[in-house]
């Protein structure tokens, strides 16, 4: 993303120089109090929301504390147990492997083309249906996620939904019978609206000469895609694939629609916690799962970055 | 190595932070209260007071918070102005799952705030107390026999104070109680040509009935409540009227119940309704699959039904249920529940069931102790508790009450005289919400179709793990 024309990499101090004062007063020619200054308000949001709740599960993550019983009283302080428990937990991995499953099945896969495949359709279309199509579409990224929960939840009943009257096959239970797959078509389509849009810009970033040049030396279609299209999007899908696998990971709305059942087979982590913590009270250790969960983003976070980097 | 002593400096700094925290939560911990003035406040002329509980208007249990809000409130305000004093008592009602009606109350009263008064039920009563959440109302309200003295406790039956109390002491005035019966659809028994007065006598004939209603097409023939999505009703309403009829509890003799004979005869008995097309399994695993049973019984698609008179009073009863059935009276059967064999019941008895219910207790760190405790005591007098009932039937904590109200009522009536003395009141232990979480799993397993052994041992080790320890167990 960086242009020709950028300031000498501010965020890059020299190696083996002493402290960075120089180049913090020549960014903006501001001195290090003033900077503070500014910043200080957004600093001290993000302590009091962000980083102060962040520290405090960490630190209930190594206790054993609980909602009700005598650990309520007078919680103490049991090392990593919680992180070994969770170790040998059949349920957490069972929770781990779900949210895999879960991310794979709707962000990286379902979201990122069915995404792509409306964006290159429409770029053909006229202005005005393209316009109405996306407007259409992002309904479903618009709406409240409980809303959209309940709706699919009809759409998905035993008794009268929708899913049944239309393939004709009354009474089959489809979150019993298939809980992950009903989520992942679930959440494919509340996000397919937020890949369609990126990648629409992103398509318009590649030179229409590219594209009439490989048209002309005869390219097919995957050809195109693959040799001009995709290098010139390769950011953004990384971009927009580590988004959506974020916000899928952290996703509680599988609670909305089976609240982690029947018996454990939908109950991805996010689930897994809330069930841990406010059904069985144990906020040690839904503490601990909550932060390795943090640190699986961080993990994946660095991969996509590193990635994105490589690109640059 | 620049990026390292980067991340050295960060992990200092979050030492620091988390060691801080540390000393901070460390002081607040142990910042604990002893023993406050039980008199604090109680001359004062103007006392504001909440009441929580778990029901709403329009919603859950709507009959109870209409009467709080609507009669309870305003009479104890004008109770009180009689007496020179104005109150205001805010109703904080809810309306969510018992469990997280439950969890909120837990935090609010771990930061030491929450309702002045409040309704839980009976089996929360120990870990409230272990938690200090709670505290004995001898020590809340003042020990100097004002609790003891109260003229209601004469009329509420010891069995039912035990819903109040932990560790010999009461912590609240109980609400009423309950009892539980099979229910039967007779419209579907008289086209199975099954007698309206049914009372099955032992486990095979409920087997047997279920097999004449499963020749009728659309119908469940049983459902007996199982799975993890029910939370306690499976555990009420399932396994331990069940495991009570095989000669045994959940707590007997001061262990656990673990992977025993009894518990097998159980889950063999899940098994053989739930293998078999007697019961709907995939009911059993919705999320919202008890209020569906209750629909499916009341449009005539279940047979038997296992409920406790709850289900009479707020579900198929005619004008205000969930699930209304305007022929309740003469189209829904009760019996009672049958030990697996005759005399093979808890005590060698014949007929099982169990009991359940729920307290008022007063919050410790309430600023009007001694108000609050006039509260609980015009909310329990006999005339209070008559009204509560509207007109409706129901088991309530007096005795006195009840000998005049149920006569209307002859289910009720039925419970009260036939089923109460039958009846077992689950274990006010902390450790039991957890071990009732391990059978609803159990359940759980059985309905998703796995084997009664493999069931019964994933089930060992969870309540080993849940109580701590093998030798609160007991197995064979």
């Amino acid at each position: 993303m960086t242009s020709a024309s950028a300031p000498p990499a501010p965020a890059k101090p020299a190696p083996g120089r002493g402290p960075a004062r120089g180049p913090a007063r020549d960014v903006a020619g501001l001195g290090i109090g003033r900077a503070l200054g500014f910043v200080a308000p957004a600093l001290l949001l993000i302590g009091a929301f962000l980083i102060f709740p962040a520290l405090w599960t960490i630190y209930i993550g190594v206790t054993n504390y609980r909602l009700t019983g005598v650990e309520a009283v007078s919680p103490s302080i049991v090392g990593l147990s919680n992180y070994t428990k969770a170790l040998n937990d059949a349920l957490f991995h069972n929770a781990l492997w779900l949210t895999m499953l879960f991310v794979l099945g709707s962000a990286i896969i379902g979201q990122n083309i069915l995404g792509f495949t409306l964006a290159w359709i429409l770029r053909r279309t006229r202005p005005a249906v393209r316009r109405t199509v996306e407007g259409f579409t992002l309904l479903a990224w618009i709406l409240p996620s409980t809303v959209v929960a309940y709706l699919w939840v009809a759409f998905y009943d035993r008794d009268g939904g929708t899913l049944n009257s239309l393939l004709g096959t009354p009474g089959t239970a489809w979150l019993i019978d298939y809980p992950m797959i009903c989520l992942v078509v679930f959440n494919t389509w509340r996000g397919t609206a937020f890949s369609m849009m990126l990648y629409s810009s992103a398509l318009q970033a590649v030179p229409p000469s590219q594209l009439e040049s490989a048209r002309m030396v005869g390219a097919s279609g995957w050809q195109t895609l693959r040799d001009v299209v995709f290098p010139h999007i390769r950011g953004h899908v990384l971009t927009n694939t580590l988004l959506i696998s974020l916000w899928t990971a952290n996703d509680f709305s599988p609670f909305l629609l089976t609240k982690g059942g029947p018996n454990h087979e939908s109950e991805t982590v996010p689930v897994y916690i809330y069930n841990v913590a406010l059904q069985g009270g144990e906020l040690g250790y839904s503490s601990a799962i909550s932060f390795l969960l943090l640190i699986a983003n961080l993990l994946v976070s660095l991969v996509y970055l590193r990635l994105l980097r490589r690109r640059a | 190595m620049r990026s390292l002593s980067r991340v050295t400096t960060a992990g200092v700094l979050g030492a620091a932070a988390l060691a801080l925290l540390t000393g901070c939560l460390g002081s607040s911990g142990s910042g604990e209260s002893g023993g406050q003035d039980a008199n604090r406040n109680a001359e004062a002329k103007k006392v504001e007071l909440t009441f929580g509980s778990n029901s709403v208007k329009g919603g859950k249990s709507s009959a109870g918070a209409t009467f709080i809000s609507d009669v309870l409130i305003p009479k104890f305000v004008a109770d009180q102005k009689g007496k020179g004093v104005d109150v205001t008592v805010k109703f904080q009602g809810d309306g969510s799952d018992d469990e997280v009606y439950k969890q909120k109350l837990s935090l609010d009263l771990s930061n030491k705030s929450g309702p002045d008064l409040f309704q839980i039920d009976g089996i929360w009563v120990g870990e409230f107390a272990q938690a200090n959440y709670i505290k004995p109302l001898n020590d809340t309200v003042g020990a100097d026999g004002k609790v003891d003295e109260w003229d209601g406790w004469k009329q509420i039956p010891e069995a039912v104070q035990a819903l109040g109390s932990y560790n010999g002491q009461r912590y609240g005035v109980p609400g009423g109680t309950d009892g539980r019966v099979l229910y039967f659809n007779k419209k579907l028994f008289q086209q199975a040509g099954l007698p309206a007065d049914w009372q099955p006598k032992s486990w095979d004939d409920i087997i047997s009935a279920g097999q004449a209603l499963k020749k009728l097409s659309g119908v469940t023939p049983i459902q007996i409540n199982a799975g993890t999505a029910m939370g306690e009703a499976t555990t009420m309403q399932g396994v331990l009227p069940l495991l009570v009829g095989t000669g045994t509890t959940v707590n007997a003799d001061g262990k656990w119940l673990g992977n025993n004979s009894q518990l097998r005869q159980v889950l063999d008995f899940y098994h053989q309704i739930y293998s078999t097309g007697l019961g709907d399994p995939v009911l059993q695993r919705e999320a919202k699959g008890r209020d569906k049973s209750f629909a499916e019984f009341a449009a005539n698609k279940i047979g038997i039904l296992l409920e406790s008179d709850y289900f009479w009073r707020s579900v198929v009863e005619p004008k205000e249920g969930v699930a209304k059935m305007a022929d309740r009276d003469s189209a829904v059967g009760y019996a009672l529940i049958p030990a697996a064999k005759p005399g093979g019941g808890v005590k060698g008895q014949d007929f099982v069931s169990m009991s359940g219910g729920g307290a008022t207790v007063i919050n410790p760190n309430t600023k009007y102790p001694q108000q609050a405790w006039e509260f609980l005591q015009f909310m329990n007098s006999a005339d209070m508790v008559k009204e509560s009932l509207d007109g409706a039937a129901k088991i309530t904590q007096r005795s006195d009450v009840n000998s005049e109200v149920l006569k209307s009522d002859p289910m009720l009536s039925f419970v009260a005289e036939k089923v109460l003395p039958l009846t077992q009141y689950r274990p006010g232990l902390a450790e039991y919400p957890k071990v009732s979480a391990a059978l609803q799993q159990a359940t759980a397993d059985i309905v998703g179709g796995k084997s009664t052994d493999q069931t019964a041992s994933a089930y060992q080790k969870a309540v080993e793990t849940a109580v701590g320890g093998k030798d609160k167990v007991a197995s064979n």
